[in-house]
């Protein structure tokens, strides 16, 4: 059985405090530039705020992961390097990376330090995931959402590293790493940026019948009726028409949240060694209550004890949420 | 420079979208016989399920392009998952062919340190990357459609530097996303596994316009890919004076012997470049064209000739 280690997310230094109180096993945070694929205004550290956030997270127990998950263009390597050189410094317990180049970097450079391959490397079979663990010793594959449960569960038989599952927050549609929707509309790159949908560039137009366009970038990403909530326009979560779907229609995914929560146990069982939560753009509160909550419900399931899920299920109370692939392979 | 221009080569990319067998068969005789493209890729890169209605028929159409003259390229699928896509990787890897193009980790994986292209899903975005996949045995590199002009030239300096051929997209739709998920089949109301093969209807992509009748992206079974076809024309010698030695042409439901011709034509300074852009937005008909990615702009965007230096 594995260990069940929770993985959590931390924007700030102060939602770093709070996961590490909250029991996080582990926070993953990333500095404040391209290097990392939540390249967002107002999140993420100074290479001091990192000093002070490991020293915090190491007196009470916890890892600090670094996530470099992003792909360098030509000729802006360096500051992917400088960042792994200072992190290093600092005291990581481990870089989450995607780009191959800044891999081959840190194994040579930082042997010392553990590498996990990040979402964002979309390695998803188990020849790609044993690619990165032969060439650089990745430690740990964080898998795409895209896996059932019994899939998961092979791919473990084939590999020699550990597997993590993101369990909870924004389910992402698109194959991690391999996304230029946004850099189309935007001009900013998911990959090369860290940049998703960016709030620059979002705008709400109210219409006269009382009805509400989210846009990013000018385009029209949704349209939303006065009775209807507007959400946010993230590209593959708007709403399109086609030639036979002239109504409109979530032409990707509805906007609905991941929550594995039901499926702790079975995830465990198939050789699950970590459970990542997503949000690093989350609010200190909802990190407190997430991370809580499901600390609580991996110690009663590692005491092997009945877990009280309704907690994890109320968290996204009002929202709607999904099992997605994890559940069965028809969401495909 | 004009060195250099002669030895320019014009490549066509695999076919992303689902054309049936006949209609490759007649696609490919033609480009064997009247394009001047240098090379050819060929395969299915998108989706595993509609391999079996074309691969049966690769080894008639490498024949007949390797005796036009054309180097033949087989890629390998972007998206490994399934144990039927494990096993194709692993089948074309095996392949003992001094050519074959990788799009995923699993495919480096399977091939080990023998020769193999790295494909625009590899994701070798800087010089870093691609030392790296030189000393596993890649010799040429197709650099990813949203990489900038001044990252291009920088990699492909690199790339050069280390004996590896360099590959940029200059004409077709971009593709901006993989999924899992099969998005023409949730349009029709099915699942991936139960398709039924919708995605034959749209040899170009299913349109997709925003709820104000913008048009913005295509769907290509389980691709999503950009409205606009990638147009780098005008770019065409600033690639080559960068480095870049090969320019892909992907397969759209239009003339690509007259795509590959007008392309041709500038490469070999026989048109003048604003003619022969000219002539490539009648042959797109309605669709418009984009260089926003060269640009370091939004992808969809057409930055106009004048200010282009």
């Amino acid at each position: 059985m594995s260990l069940a280690e929770l993985i959590c997310p931390a924007g700030t230094p102060a939602a770093l405090r709070t996961a590490v109180d909250a029991g996080a096993d582990a926070v993953y945070c990333g500095f404040q530039d391209a290097t990392n694929a939540r390249n967002f205004p107002g999140l993420n550290f100074t290479p001091d705020e990192l000093a002070e956030a490991v020293a915090y997270a190491h007196a009470r127990g916890t890892k600090v992961l670094l996530a470099l998950n992003t792909y360098p263009p030509a000729g802006k390597v360096d500051l992917w390097r400088q960042a792994a050189d200072t992190a290093a410094r600092l005291g990581v317990d481990a870089f989450i990376v995607a780009d191959m180049g800044v891999a081959d970097y840190i194994a040579r450079t930082h042997p010392g330090v553990r590498l996990h391959l990040s979402v964002q490397a979309a390695a998803s079979s188990p020849e790609a995931i044993r690619y990165y663990c032969a060439h650089f010793g990745v430690r740990r594959v964080v898998l795409p959402r895209i896996l059932t449960i019994p899939e998961i569960r092979q791919i473990k038989r084939e590999i020699p590293c550990e597997i993590e599952t993101f369990i909870f927050g924004n389910h992402g549609l698109m194959v991690e790493g391999r996304c230029s929707l946004t850099n189309y509309l935007t001009g900013q790159s998911t990959n090369m940026d860290g940049v998703c949908s960016p709030a620059s560039d979002v705008e709400y137009a109210r219409h006269e019948d009382g009805s509400m366009s989210s846009q990013l970038a000018g385009f029209t990403i949704d349209r939303f009726g006065p009775e209807e909530k507007a959400g946010y326009p993230t590209i593959c979560k708007g709403r399109y028409t086609a030639p036979h779907r002239p109504e409109g229609y979530y032409a990707f995914e509805e906007p609905v949240s991941l929550n594995l929560s039901r499926l702790l146990p079975e995830l465990i069982d198939a050789g699950v060694h970590a459970f990542k939560i997503e949000g690093r753009q989350r609010s200190k509160s909802y990190v407190r209550g997430v991370v809580r909550a499901f600390r609580a419900a991996v110690d009663d399931i590692r005491a092997g004890r009945q877990a009280n899920m309704a907690d994890l299920v109320a968290l996204t109370e009002g929202q709607k949420q999904t099992q997605g692939a994890f559940e069965t392979k028809k969401w495909r | 420079m004009a060195v250099t221009e002669m030895t320019t080569k014009l490549t066509l990319g695999p076919i992303a979208y689902h054309w049936s067998a006949e209609r490759r068969r007649d696609f490919y005789a033609r480009i064997a016989d009247e394009a001047p493209v240098d090379e050819v890729y060929l395969g299915e890169v998108i989706c595993s399920k509609r391999a079996p209605f074309h691969e049966g028929e690769l080894p008639e159409t490498i024949e007949r392009l390797e005796r036009a003259g054309k180097t033949v390229i087989v890629s390998t699928l972007a998206e490994v998952m399934l144990k039927r896509e494990r096993k194709a990787t692993d089948d074309l890897a095996a392949m003992d062919a001094p050519e074959i193009e990788v799009n995923n980790a699993a495919g480096l994986y399977a091939r080990g340190r023998r020769p193999h292209r790295i494909g625009p899903f590899m994701n070798a975005y800087n010089e870093a990357t691609i030392a790296w996949m030189a000393g596993q045995g890649a010799t040429h590199v197709c650099l990813p459609t949203e990489l900038p002009a001044e990252a291009i030239a920088v990699a492909a300096a690199a790339a050069r530097d280390v004996g590896l051929g360099v590959e940029v997209q200059v004409f077709g739709r971009a593709s901006l996303a993989v999924s899992a998920r099969c998005y023409h089949a949730r349009a029709h109301g099915r699942t991936k596994d139960n398709c039924r093969f919708v995605c034959e209807d749209d040899p170009d992509g299913m349109p997709l316009s925003t709820r104000d009748d913008a048009p913005i992206l295509r769907v290509n079974g389980i691709q999503t890919q950009s409205e606009s076809y990638v147009d780098l024309l005008p770019e065409a010698d600033r690639l080559v004076a960068d480095g870049v030695t090969h320019l892909r042409l992907m397969p759209q439901d239009v003339d690509m012997v007259a795509v590959a011709g007008v392309f041709r034509d500038v490469l070999d300074g026989a048109l003048p470049v604003d003619e022969a852009d000219g002539r490539l937005g009648l042959l797109s008909g309605a669709v418009n064209l984009s260089n926003g990615f060269y640009h370091g702009a939004a992808g969809y965007r057409r930055i106009a000739m004048i200010a282009r230096t």
